[in-house]
């Protein structure tokens, strides 16, 4: 029983947090709301750290870590707001390694930024590989792939890809007509692709549309369990993400209830506050328990992987979308002014539990795994 | 990063797993009524068979019939007594708690004559320390030990919520000494026979009908001078020490709390729940706070492998089990309909169950309170009781009433 960082994992997560700091992130994201072109790039920052190769095997030019690794750094990321790809990027490299695909050298060392576009695996209520619809609270159907040995054609559209606008390479996930799942490689500037770079609301979480009209991709020769796993290593993701931000929305928001005073005594001692606070610090330690759970699942049990990553999303994504309101409830008034940090997690929280399904589809899939174990004979 | 066990544990365990199936066919049921004495007498003697096979008692020093083992040991000797299905030790709070505190501040003599007997179930013990007017506030009780000349103690007053005290040969009270001192210094812990002059032992019925917990009463009960553990006016430190057990008893058997495989089979087994919406985000919600619990509880393990001593945030994990143990109950019974309250349904003992749990071991809201304080750094509430003798709080309460 050991479920402590390792040596290697508090210099990985100091490492991150030295190297963000020198970055004035949370500002960036204030002022990235008025001038897109204020956002960082941060990409040479995570080449210089090698995260690009963090999950890609040592002979293919990466550091072989593991998914708790990636998490650690993706926290330290979600701590301060700061724009780092690992969404988009972190799942592509998954699916490439598996595959042994060729640009992984370039991959690794930072020449070539891939970005994964995701579809949904299929569960007890929905038996068809879907996507986020581009509106509305349906799904909509993965790309069609026209499979033709190593060849594939794409057609369709994916819409809301986190770190899609800038990336070099795409790593789609499309369905056959017989609802296959293909995972696909196709560079973002061939024939028939089509992006349209966007943001909604949080200006550090660039995002794309893409449309397949014909496009040619080479298939990537990977299991459907690889394919499935890139999704909820993207759950995952978002969820250390959260954590991180739910840090940092406790960690303002208990340093100003001890020194707002009303009535003659700092808020921070008055229940109603106390409690609010206590409750952040619950759900953080059960987000965090999880977060554990996924790491230690996708190394020792993958079967259980989609169940404790969905879980792990689920009580980060609420976490945060308690703690942001609680930072700007625990602030007052000024805790909703433009100048405040507290909006800018609060920015952050409502996209995130829009994206990738939304925080309610990982809740169902926990639901969805609990049952299938469930009703699986023993 | 592992769940695994080390080569010793591994051994430990085979040999806890060998045991319990040679004899888990001797095993009472798991559960039966703790007023049927028939049952108990069975519950104590498997647990002398458990403290022999070294499976109960396991972190306690050898020379009291532990193992001297740590902590991991305990849990996997619980988690391979749950999975042989038989039941545990039946004096839960004496060897988790209790004993520990008698280790630790009792005397040499206090040691060799209650510790074995305790261990293995011939005398049961019970907790004194809750008040009708002393819960969140243990520090209030108004118990009183009056000390004669002779050195003897003369012990008045009432605890309540008190388990096991009906059949309990001991209990550990804390009783107020001295009321003029500010009133976590007056207190002194005795060790108190629970069948001499004096004890009246009365059940206490809960919203099930059952009576799980006691009142008891002492009238004039006399003690010996040497029932004090730890010191006369220390009493504040040693109930410390058991609450510093009780999170960690807590910690070692809260992996299956709120029957999770329970109530995903019940949802398996109905159609229309699967379906429905809103049950399966209940479902996903409920599970995903207890597979949180559970591995918080590997994190605290952990810690103790370290040598580190899990603080007050431990009680997150209590108020997180108990609502989400809420949550599965009500979820659980709803899937059946009212046929999930009748008598004979897995759910309706703990829906009546579940609402009392919510403030043993101290209130949400006062386990909110030492976590906010402890671990978050805020300022405590202004108090109007510090620094004041205790036979001046009365007075002193109802001035602030009539503020």
């Amino acid at each position: 029983m050991n479920l402590a960082l390792s040596d290697e994992q508090e210099l990985l997560r100091e490492a991150a947090r030295g190297t963000l700091s020198r970055v004035k992130t949370v500002e960036a994201a204030r002022e990235a709301l008025e001038d897109e072109s204020a956002r960082p790039d941060l990409w040479p920052t995570a080449v210089d750290a090698g995260w690009p190769g963090l999950l890609i095997s040592e002979l293919h030019g990466g550091a072989e870590l593991g998914a708790f690794d990636a998490m650690l750094v993706a926290e330290e990321c979600g701590r301060v707001l700061a724009p780092v790809p690992l969404l988009g990027l972190l799942p592509a490299t998954s699916i490439l390694d598996a595959a042994g695909h060729d640009s992984l050298p370039a991959v690794a060392a930072g020449e070539l930024r891939p970005a994964y576009v995701p579809a949904r695996p299929p569960s007890d209520l929905e038996p068809r590989w879907t996507v986020q619809p581009r509106s509305g609270a349906g799904r909509a159907d993965a790309p069609r792939a026209v499979v033709d040995g190593d060849a594939v054609v794409l057609d369709g559209a994916v819409w809301f890809v986190p770190d899609l606008p800038g990336a070099g390479l795409l790593v789609v996930v499309a369905a056959t007509e017989q609802g296959e799942p293909v995972a696909v490689a196709l560079a973002s500037d061939v024939d028939g692709v089509e992006i349209e770079s966007l943001w909604r609301y949080d200006a550090t979480r660039p995002l794309g549309h893409v449309t397949f009209s014909g496009a040619r991709g080479t298939r990537l020769e990977v299991d459907d369990e690889v394919i499935a796993d890139a999704w909820y290593l993207a759950h995952a993701l978002i969820a250390a993400e959260s954590i991180g931000a739910v840090q940092t929305c406790l960690d303002v928001s208990v340093e100003y209830a001890k020194e707002r005073h009303t009535f003659g005594r700092a808020i921070g001692s008055y229940q109603s506050i106390k409690h609010e606070l206590t409750e952040i610090l619950r759900r953080l330690e059960n987000a965090r328990g999880l977060q554990y759970y996924a790491g230690w699942a996708r190394a020792s049990a993958p079967e259980e992987f989609p169940l404790a990553a969905s879980a792990a999303r689920s009580a980060a994504g609420e976490a945060l979308d308690f703690a942001a309101r609680a930072m700007i409830n625990v602030h007052g008034g000024i805790g909703a002014t433009w100048e405040h940090d507290a909006p800018l997690f609060f920015r952050r929280a409502e996209l995130s539990r829009r994206l990738l399904g939304g925080t309610r589809d990982a809740t169902d899939r926990v639901a969805a795994e609990t049952l299938r174990t469930a009703r699986a004979p023993a | 990063m592992d769940l695994d066990d080390t080569p010793e544990q591994a051994e430990f365990r085979a040999h806890a797993r060998a045991w319990l199936d040679e004899h888990k066919l001797r095993a009472p049921p798991r559960s039966g009524s703790s007023e049927d004495p028939d049952y108990i007498g069975a519950r104590r003697a498997w647990q002398r068979r458990l403290a022999e096979a070294g499976l109960a008692g396991v972190t306690w020093p050898k020379e009291y019939g532990g193992q001297g083992l740590g902590p991991i040991e305990q849990v996997t000797a619980n988690q391979e007594i749950q999975r042989a299905g038989v039941p545990g030790i039946l004096d839960v709070i004496g060897v988790g708690m209790l004993g520990p505190c008698l280790i630790a501040h009792g005397s040499g003599q206090q040691k060799s004559r209650y510790l074995g007997p305790l261990l293995h179930g011939d005398e049961v013990w019970c907790q004194l320390f809750s008040e009708p007017a002393a819960g969140s506030d243990l520090a209030a009780v108004q118990t009183r030990a009056r000390q004669s000349e002779d050195g003897r103690f003369t012990l008045n007053g009432q605890k309540v919520w008190t388990t096991n005290a009906q059949f309990a040969s001991y209990g550990m009270l804390l009783a107020r000494t001295d009321p003029d001192v500010p009133k976590h210094k007056g207190l002194t812990m005795f060790v108190v026979p629970m069948d001499g002059p004096g004890v009246t032992v009365r059940g206490l019925r809960q919203i099930s009908g059952e009576a799980e917990f006691n009142e008891v009463f002492f009238d004039d009960v006399v003690v010996e001078a040497d029932a004090v553990v730890g010191g006369i006016g220390n009493g504040w430190g040693a109930a410390m020490t058991i609450l510093m057990f009780e999170r960690l008893t807590i910690g070692f058997g809260s992996e299956n709390f709120g029957s999770p495989a329970a109530l995903a089979q019940a949802m398996a087994g109905d159609e229309a729940a699967c379906q429905d919406a809103e049950m399966r985000t209940r479902l996903g919600h409920v599970m995903t706070e207890l597979i949180a619990v559970r591995f918080n509880g590997y994190r605290m393990l952990t810690q103790l492998l370290r040598g580190q001593i899990p603080g007050p945030e431990a009680g997150l994990a209590k108020v997180t089990m108990v609502n989400a143990a809420i949550t599965a109950t009500d979820l659980g019974a709803d899937i059946v309909g009212p046929d999930g309250l009748a008598a004979d349904s897995n759910w309706s003992y703990l829906i009546s169950f579940l609402p009392g749990l919510k403030s043993a071991g101290g209130t949400e809201q006062i386990l909110r309170n030492t976590i906010g304080e402890r671990v978050l750094g805020l300022p405590s509430e202004p108090r109007l009781d510090k620094g004041v003798p205790f036979s001046e709080l009365r007075a002193l309460e109802t001035q602030g009433a009539a503020r």
